[in-house]
C-alpha cells in the first residue's frame, strides 16, 4: 500500500474566457497514493459541492491515456511529472507530503481558456478536417494482405498514429506552434502506400491550416517531444518540412 | 508566396542564409588562421581580397544575408511569441533535451549583430571603407595586432564567439532539420558533427585572438614560435 499524502493545490479559476482568471489553494488531506490525479481533483469537487462551491472544471474520457483529453499542466510539465504518460495516469504517489502543486491549463493563444482548465482545442479538428483522411471510394473491404508494406514503414506509421491529439506539444511549445501533432497526423498517412496518393495536397492544406488559425513556427526546441504523452518524435516534424518543401517546389 | 507566408517557408529562409553564413565564417576562419603562420601570407590575402570588385559583391552579400537572416528571425520571433498568447505560466520547467541556446537564438542573434558592430568597426571600417573612399587601407596585421593588444577588446570578442558558439550549435541541426534532412538515425549524427564543427570553428578565432593577446601582452613567444609566423 502506498502512503497518505496531504499537500496544497494551487489551481487556476477562470469563470470564461474573457474573464480574468486567478489562483485558488486548496489544502487537501490524507490522499492515498494510488488515487490516480484526476480522481484526486474528483474528491476535490465533491468537497467543494458539497460547501456550495463551484467545482473545477476539467476535461477528461477515457481516463486510460487512449482519448486525449485530459490536459492539465501539473508543476511545469504538460501532464506532470512522469515521461511517456497522460493526465489521467499520474497517481498521487510521484508527489510528497506537504508539496505544493500547481495546475494550470494548456496556455496558447490557439488553445483559449472555455473555463478553469478546460481549454478549446478544436482547432487540431479544423486541422485534420483540412486533409488529415484518406479519400476513398467505399466498396467491398479489401483483403487485408493485399497491399503489401515494408515492416520499417509500418512501425513509423504506428508510432506516428499514437498521437492522441491531446495537444500538450502546443502547451509545452515556446512559440505555441502545432508542428508535433501535424506532423504526426501527416506522417501516419503519408508513409503508407494509401495515404501517398494525396501526401502533397494533404501536407500544404494541414500546415496552411495549422497557420492560419495562428500556431506558431518551429523552432526546434524540442520541448514538444520531451512532453508528448506517446513519445512522438520530432523525426516526423523533419518528414513533415521535407513533403512541405518537396510539394512547394513541384508546383 | 510560401517563403513568405507559410511557416516552414519561413523557417526555410533562416535556415539557407544561416547555413550560408556558416560557410562564409568557415572561410574568415581559415584565413584569420593564416595570421598564425605567416604575416606575410595574411598581408596577402588582405590585400587579395581589399576592395576588388569581388570582395565587394561579397561583402553585399553578407550583408543581405545578415538582414534576411535578421529580419525573418524578428518576424518569426513576434509571430511565434503572439502564438504563445498572452497568459504567462505561473511554473515552467526546461525538459530533458532541451538546449540552453534553442530557448534564446534571438538573444544569442542580437549578441551576435553587437559583436559585428564592433567587429565592423575594428577592421572593415578601416581597411575596406577606408579603400572604397579611395584611401590607404590599414594594414591587417597592425589591427590585429592592436585590437588584440587590449584587454576589453579581447573579451569583448571572447562573449561574442561565445554567444555565437551556443547560438550555431543549436543552429546547425535545426537549419538541417528544416529542410527536412533529418530522421532519429541523423538527427544525433547532425548534431554530432555540428559540436564538432562548430566547435573547431570557433577555436579558430579565438585561438588567433587568444595568440596575439598573449605575444602582445606578455610576450610570449611560445605560441609564436609554435606556429611560426605570428606578427613578423
Ligand atoms: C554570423 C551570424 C549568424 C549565423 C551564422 C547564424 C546561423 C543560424 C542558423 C544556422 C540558424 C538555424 C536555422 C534554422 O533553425 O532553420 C539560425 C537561426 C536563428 N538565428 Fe541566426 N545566425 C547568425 C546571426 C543571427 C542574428 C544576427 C540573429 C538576430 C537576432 C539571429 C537570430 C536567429 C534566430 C531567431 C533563429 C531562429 C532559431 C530557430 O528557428 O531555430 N541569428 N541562425
Ligand atoms: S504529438 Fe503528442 S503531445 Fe502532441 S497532440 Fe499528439 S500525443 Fe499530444
Ligand atoms: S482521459 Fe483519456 S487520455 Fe486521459
Amino acid at each position: 500500500m502506498d502512503k497518505n499524502i496531504s499537500f496544497t493545490l494551487r489551481v487556476w479559476r477562470q469563470r470564461g474566457p474573457k474573464e480574468k482568471g486567478e489562483f485558488k489553494q486548496y489544502y487537501m488531506e490524507d490522499i492515498p497514493g494510488d488515487t490516480s490525479f484526476l480522481e484526486m481533483l474528483d474528491i476535490l469537487n465533491e468537497k467543494l459541492i458539497n460547501r456550495n462551491e463551484e467545482p473545477i472544471v476539467f476535461d477528461h474520457d477515457c481516463r486510460e491515456g487512449i482519448c486525449g483529453m485530459c490536459s492539465l499542466y501539473i508543476n511545469g510539465h504538460p501532464h506532470g511529472p512522469a515521461t511517456g504518460a497522460t493526465t489521467c495516469q499520474i497517481y498521487m504517489r510521484r508527489f510528497q507530503d506537504g508539496d505544493t502543486i500547481t495546475v494550470e491549463p494548456w496556455r496558447s493563444a490557439g488553445f483559449p481558456v472555455i473555463r478553469d482548465l478546460m481549454v478549446d482545442r478544436r482547432a487540431f479538428d479544423k486541422i485534420m478536417a483540412a486533409g488529415g483522411y484518406v479519400s476513398v471510394n467505399t466498396g467491398g473491404v479489401p483483403d487485408a494482405n493485399a497491399i503489401p508494406i515494408p515492416k520499417k514503414a509500418a512501425d513509423e506509421a504506428m508510432d506516428a498514429a499514437a498521437c492522441i491529439g491531446c495537444g500538450a506539444c502546443v502547451a509545452a511549445c515556446k512559440n505555441g506552434s502545432a508542428m508535433l501533432f501535424v506532423s504526426a497526423k501527416v506522417s501516419q498517412l503519408a508513409l503508407l502506400p494509401q495515404g501517398k496518393v494525396e501526401a502533397k495536397r494533404r501536407v500544404k492544406a494541414m500546415l496552411a491550416k495549422m497557420d492560419e488559425l495562428g500556431f506558431g513556427a518551429c523552432t526546434n526546441t524540442r520541448a514538444c517531444e520531451a512532453e508528448c504523452p506517446k513519445c512522438v518524435s520530432i523525426s516526423n516534424i523533419a518528414r513533415l518540412n521535407r513533403q512541405f518543401i518537396g510539394a512547394k517546389l513541384s508546383d | 508566396m510560401w517563403l513568405f507566408n507559410s511557416s516552414v517557408g519561413k523557417k526555410l529562409v533562416m535556415s539557407i542564409t544561416g547555413l550560408a553564413l556558416i560557410l562564409f565564417l568557415t572561410f574568415h576562419m581559415s584565413m584569420n588562421c593564416v595570421a598564425l603562420f605567416s604575416a606575410e601570407g595574411y598581408r596577402f590575402i588582405c590585400e587579395f581580397l581589399g576592395a576588388n570588385w569581388y570582395a565587394i559583391v561579397g561583402t553585399i552579400g553578407l550583408a543581405l544575408l545578415m538582414v534576411i537572416h535578421f529580419v525573418y528571425a524578428l518576424w518569426l520571433t513576434l509571430t511565434n511569441q503572439k502564438a504563445r498568447g498572452n497568459q504567462r505560466y505561473a511554473v515552467t520547467a526546461r525538459p530533458k533535451g532541451v538546449e540552453f541556446a534553442s530557448r534564446n537564438m534571438f538573444v544569442l542573434g542580437l549578441i551576435v549583430v553587437l559583436g559585428l558592430t564592433l567587429h565592423l568597426f575594428n577592421f572593415w571600417a578601416k581597411m575596406q571603407l577606408v579603400e572604397l573612399g579611395g584611401g590607404v587601407p590599414g594594414d591587417g596585421v597592425d589591427l590585429i595586432r592592436f585590437t588584440f593588444s587590449k584587454w576589453y577588446f579581447v573579451l569583448l570578442y571572447l562573449v561574442w564567439l561565445g554567444a555565437l558558439w551556443f547560438h550555431l550549435t543549436h543552429g546547425f541541426w535545426s537549419a538541417i532539420q528544416t529542410i527536412g534532412w533529418s530522421n532519429t538515425k541523423w538527427f544525433v549524427r547532425w548534431k554530432w558533427i555540428g559540436y564538432i564543427c562548430v566547435t573547431l570553428l570557433i577555436l579558430g578565432f579565438v585561438g588567433v585572438l587568444v595568440s596575439y593577446f598573449c605575444y602582445e601582452t606578455f610576450h610570449w613567444t611560445f605560441l609564436s614560435s609554435l606556429f611560426g609566423g605570428l606578427a613578423q
